[in-house]
């Protein structure tokens, strides 16, 4: 099944400068492990200790994953996957 | 000011019009005592900090910001749909100067942004905190820095007029 993957700016460089790349899987989790084979070392951006990492965004058609499963979230053939490094800082 | 890369090429300086100079300011101000972010969105690749938008702060903190899940895709999506970019991605200190903490600096994920911080330590303690440095007139400084693996480079602030400059404005001696 693929999935759309767009790929933020600071990621690109594991995919060759793509912003969308074409992914493949069942659940988010798949899709990565696919991404994986194809840009390697974009899943340690991704993931960390079998979770997403918590200032990486990811969404499926517009639905943040932490509400929708995680990594187990389903994807669907034609699914739209988002990743986006949080923005965040602070003064601490 | 005074931390300038040498030899510093054309990209050691961001280049932003007054008026949304100004906003980025004032955005800072009416936040206070909570730190205000938001994003000047520009052309992808043009370096030209365009769209102003100001972010709510999810965190609606003194100490730390975050854009919201939900507003960080849907600032993304648009920006997209434009063909723009995040040239400038500011937030403001309230309490401390305007220079990257080590949580600023961890988080900083736009390796073509310009990161401008903003502080407003001075512009409402003058009052609280008579005496001070001088600088207590309502200052809010402005900086601003690339972040790129963790690196730190201040870069020069170069404020232009606005391109909505009228006819009648010129005309002002």
């Amino acid at each position: 099944m693929a999935v759309q993957v767009r790929i933020p700016t600071i990621l690109r460089t594991y995919t060759g400068g793509e912003k969308a790349v074409t992914g493949a899987g069942s659940t988010l989790f798949e899709v990565i492990e696919n991404l994986e084979s194809n840009h390697p070392g974009i899943k340690e951006r991704l993931v960390e200790d079998g979770g997403l990492r918590r200032f990486v965004n990811v969404y499926v058609n517009d639905e943040d994953v932490r509400f929708t499963g995680g990594l187990d979230t389903s994807v669907a053939d034609g699914d739209q996957v988002v990743v986006l490094p949080a923005v965040a800082g602070g003064s601490r | 000011m005074g931390r300038f890369p040498p030899g510093s090429t054309l990209d050691g300086v961001l280049r932003i019009d007054q008026a949304t100079h100004d906003a980025i300011v004032a955005h800072a101000k009416r936040d206070h005592p909570n730190e205000a972010c938001g994003v000047v969105a520009g052309p992808e690749g043009s370096d030209r900090p365009e769209r102003f938008i100001p972010m709510v702060n999810a965190a609606g903190s003194p100490t730390y910001y975050e854009f919201d899940s939900q507003d960080l895709l849907a600032l993304y999506k648009d920006m997209w749909s434009r063909d723009e970019e995040p040239v400038v991605i500011y937030h403001s200190h309230t309490a401390t100067e305007a220079y990257p903490s080590r949580t600023d600096i961890a988080r900083a994920e736009e390796p073509n942004a310009h990161y401008v911080l903003v502080s407003t330590a001075q512009t409402f303690t003058g009052q609280a905190f008579s005496g001070g440095d001088g600088n207590s007139d309502g200052a809010v400084s402005f900086r601003s820095y690339r972040i790129v693996d963790g690196t730190v480079t201040e870069e020069r602030v170069t404020v232009v007029p606005s391109p909505e400059t009228t006819d009648e404005d010129r005309s002002q001696p």
